[in-house]
């Protein structure tokens, strides 16, 4: 006789005046398998935790993106940003769909580079850019996204021994209406700093003024922010021409779209209540259709937006560690995946399915990580499944910033496995061993 | 361990204590496993049926029929061991 | 007259002492002329009390709470309507109403229909945008501003005077003294509601409410005034009585036209001592109070529902003034299997 499947015993007092969860089939639908492989075989090919993204759901959500822009404005141009997530095969197949690459440091700049991404197709923003990057990026005709003052002086004093004329932009930061207000990047549009910088520029007379960009803020929940946002770029670059009859060939929206994730504090979830791809364009486009310029002189748009493209694509994959109970009787589950692998946790209320199919009956869970630490919680509090030690589980929508903002800490980071169009999986990325960690340390001779 | 005598437990898995008049929902299993103790079974004995019946190792069972009883004993709903 | 048999699913089934309107409801459809109404109640607690009032209820189902997302909300639905056939559903809760919104369309492909405004009049009305709303419509509003951090709460001493309102998102109200009252309402409503918090300027004066329907073609099918007479700690008329003011039905009317409302509302305002009157909150829903608009003359929820099945509805003209309203609770008996059975079901 096959035997049935193990639920532990539970007896859950009914609040009263709460519902009796149980009564009501509430629960999430399993994640058994993602892009037709089987969560347990990919855990069991490739360890737990790991990492799997989907090839299919970047690109498909890509196009939607794409879609969204390009059918109210005719031209329009995605930058990766490669912060959110810079491994190779996510790279490329941006750039595959057509994507320049943005990047913000030296490190990044020469990663696109090995992407084949050619020079001019290279955006390069931040705070600090070195002389000898700004050098690199200038001779490749990169562009250049200006945050500071001295960061212009240094571009004005290169060009002379380089015999080039740079091409720049500024980074323009304003009050759209939001809080908070991102100030501490580029120039300040309402106090006058970015005409200065733009007066400076033009005046050196070494300098192509190309585009105008802004980075209003990261997961923003108002369109109309973006609405004004593009108002007053296109009021700056309609102000240049009047002054300086020159035409800035494109527009830079940066990026900050919110991805489907729930954020702490708010009551519906993120799925239901986030703007889409639709409502962004339609604030920043009709704001920009709805300026002085004319149809045939429209600036190019370009988006940076990172955590929207790729969130939904990457998934993270578990094992419970254990089950206990805290002195309050509230019950908790230990799992193998800790912030150092997903710090996003800190401000998301990540969707957590298990692996399979289990009964309707539930328990109010705290899920914490495997490091020793206070601070290591995944969910403070979740309805889940009778999991046992050992079961599998799927944590939703970590394809931004967690593989590249992941720690190595007390332990070894996993594998990353990306899942092509076809089904077929592939590791992008090894996981981490012993060696690679030992390799990198010195033991001084007294202390061998 | 005796299961207090005027304790109600209905099919659907409700249980009810006409003491303090706390409600409480039981999943299956711990239905099961109450119906037994009611019945004055001893660990031992409950253990060799579940494990029988389901796929489930006796470490982990113990550990969950502990924090089970250890539940009823919170909610008051068994006495103190004799 | 052939009464039209309809089956027509409520919520806010929490007849308690901040009540849901759900009873006002049900009581106003089992008086429809034109209607043969068969109620399903749509719950989220298992201790809301219309749950056990057979006489106005015929069958209740529990429903997940809209924060766990509009997919689990409509996968719930599906299975009611399986079993109920429902063809129109009124959601009273205001926490609901941009769930069952933004599931609308597959709804009406599953055939139930609702008569709820469109996203953007009920974006535009929300308590976070009242100011401009108020501009836009040339409505007095009393100053608002919607803050999202504790640290804006310093800065509010140039905008307002002492006491003002502190209010969430969608439901509580508290009145603060000062800064650190303020600070206590910001922290409790905002941990429960989420953000912003909304800061609006207290005004003295009378309360007047008006509820009513759109058609969402500019027409206004009912409208009936209303003076609070008592009302309780919590804010609510606990007492009210009908009244004639032209300028208050007048505002109602010039609301609907322009705004082209649909579905049915409550226009919370205040009558100051030198007679003018401030808007302070639109609720996209029929008020709890609605059953003195049934008793004078103008079945909302019966006019709402032929509206959601696209039926003729001529609009309410004129109702009786100087009826009164009064509450009243009451303690009914209910068998510990009943609740046991939605507890263990969700269905009774």
């Amino acid at each position: 006789m096959e035997k049935q499947r193990y639920e532990r015993p539970i007896l859950k007092k009914l609040e009263m005046g709460m519902p009796g969860k149980f009564g009501v089939a509430a629960n999430l639908p399993p994640t058994t398998h993602i892009d037709g492989i089987s969560v347990d075989s990919l855990v069991e090919t490739y360890g737990s935790p790991v990492f799997i993204l989907s090839e299919k759901t970047i690109r498909s959500v890509f196009k939607r993106a794409k879609k969204a822009f390009t059918t109210r404005y005719p031209k329009v141009q995605f930058a990766w940003s490669y912060k959110t997530n810079y491994l190779n095969a996510v790279c490329r197949i941006y750039h595959q769909e057509g994507s320049w690459a943005e990047v913000v440091s030296g490190f990044e700049y020469d990663k696109a580079i090995a992407n084949g991404v050619q020079g001019q197709h290279i955006i390069f923003n931040g705070p600090d850019k070195s002389a000898i990057y700004l050098e690199k990026a200038i001779r490749n005709d990169s562009i250049l996204h200006i945050d500071h003052l001295d960061e212009l002086y240094t571009i004005i004093e290169l060009t002379e021994k380089l015999a080039k004329k740079p091409k720049v932009a500024i980074r323009v930061n304003m009050d759209t209406g939001i809080q908070p207000m991102w100030d501490r990047f580029g120039f300040n549009y309402e106090n006058g700093q970015a005409w200065d910088a733009l007066n400076k520029i033009m005046h050196s007379g070494k300098l192509d003024l190309v585009g105008l960009h802004t980075h209003i803020g990261t997961f923003i929940m108002s369109p109309q922010a973006y609405g004004v946002a593009a108002q007053k770029l296109a009021d700056l670059a309609i102000g240049i021409r009047q002054k300086y009859n020159h035409t800035i060939k494109y527009i830079d929206m940066g990026g900050g779209f919110a991805s489907a994730n729930t954020l702490k504090g708010f009551y519906y979830p993120g799925s239901d209540t986030n703007p889409t791809f639709d409502d962004y364009a339609e604030a920043i486009t009709s704001a920009l259709l709805n300026t002085q310029f004319t149809p045939d002189n429209l600036p190019l748009l370009i988006l940076e937006t990172g955590r929207a493209l790729i969130d939904e694509a990457g998934y993270l994959l578990g094992t419970v560690i254990a089950n206990k109970r805290l002195s309050t009787g509230k019950r908790t589950t230990i799992v193998d995946i800790g912030i150092n692998l997903l710090f996003t946790s800190f401000w998301y209320e990540h969707k957590l399915t298990p692996a399979r199919h289990y009964s309707q009956y539930t328990e109010a869970t705290t899920v914490y990580g495997p490091l020793c630490m206070n601070i290591d919680v995944i969910r403070e509090n979740v309805n889940l499944p009778l999991l046992n030690k050992g079961d599998h589980f799927v944590i939703h929508h970590v394809g931004a910033y967690n593989m590249t903002q992941w720690m190595q800490f007390i332990t070894l980071r996993p594998k990353i496995v990306l899942i092509d169009q076809d089904g077929t999986a592939h590791v992008i990325r090894e996981n981490e061993t012993m060696d690679n960690v030992m390799n990198m340390e010195h033991l001084p001779a007294h202390l061998k | 361990m005796k299961l207090k005598e005027n304790i109600a437990i209905s099919d659907s898995g409700y249980l009810f204590n006409p003491s303090t008049g706390e409600s409480f929902v039981l999943n299956p299993l711990g239905m099961e496993v109450l119906q037994f103790v009611k019945k004055g079974k001893s660990f031992e004995e409950i253990s060799k049926e579940v494990l029988t019946r389901y796929s489930v190792d006796s470490i982990t069972f113990e550990k969950d029929y502990q924090d089970f009883i250890h539940q009823l004993r919170q909610y008051l709903l068994i006495g103190s061991d004799e | 007259m052939n009464k039209k048999r309809v089956t027509v699913g409520i919520s806010g089934l929490n007849a308690i002492d901040s009540p849901g309107p759900g009873m006002a409801v049900a009581m106003g459809l089992h008086e429809a002329r034109s209607l043969d109404v068969r109620i399903i109640g749509l719950a989220y607690e298992s201790l809301e009390p219309m749950i056990y009032m057979h006489d106005l209820v015929d069958r209740t189902y529990q429903l997940p709470y809209p924060s766990s997302g509009s997919d689990m909300i409509l996968s719930r639905l599906e299975y009611i309507q399986e079993m109920e056939h429902i063809d129109v559903i009124i959601p009273n809760f205001d926490a609901e109403l941009y769930s069952f919104m933004k599931i609308e369309p597959q709804l009406k492909r599953m055939g139930i229909r609702m008569f709820l405004p469109a996203m953007e009049q009920y974006e535009e009305r929300h308590k976070v945008n009242l100011s401009k709303f108020g501009e836009k419509y040339d409505i007095l509003v009393p100053h608002g501003k919607a803050v999202f951090e504790p640290k804006e709460v310093f800065d509010i001493k140039s905008e307002f005077t002492f006491p003002l309102l502190v209010k969430g998102k969608w439901y509580d109200a508290y009145i603060a003294y000062n800064i650190e009252q303020v600070l206590t309402c910001f922290n409790k409503i905002s941990a429960k509601w989420g953000l912003p918090v909304i800061l609006q300027k207290f005004v003295h004066g009378s309360e007047y409410n008006v509820t009513g329907l759109g058609d969402g073609a500019g027409t206004t099918v009912a409208a009936v005034a209303m003076r609070k007479q008592y009302i309780t700690d919590k804010g609510k008329a606990w007492a009210g009585i009908s009244i004639d003011d032209t300028y208050l039905l007048e505002l109602t009317r010039k609301f609907v036209t322009a705004t082209k409302w649909r579905g049915a509302f409550e226009l919370e305002m205040i009558k100051t001592q030198d007679n003018k009157y401030y808007l302070l909150e639109i609720n996209p829903r029929i008020p709890a109070w609605t059953y003195l608009a049934v008793g004078v003359g103008q079945n909302i929820p019966e006019a709402l529902v032929r509206l959601a099945l696209g039926l003729k509805v001529q609009p309410y003209e004129s109702y009786d003034v100087g009826k009164l309203f009064i509450r009243y609770s009451k303690d009914m008996i209910v068998d510990r299997e009943e609740f046991e059975k939605l507890s263990m079901t969700g269905e009774l």
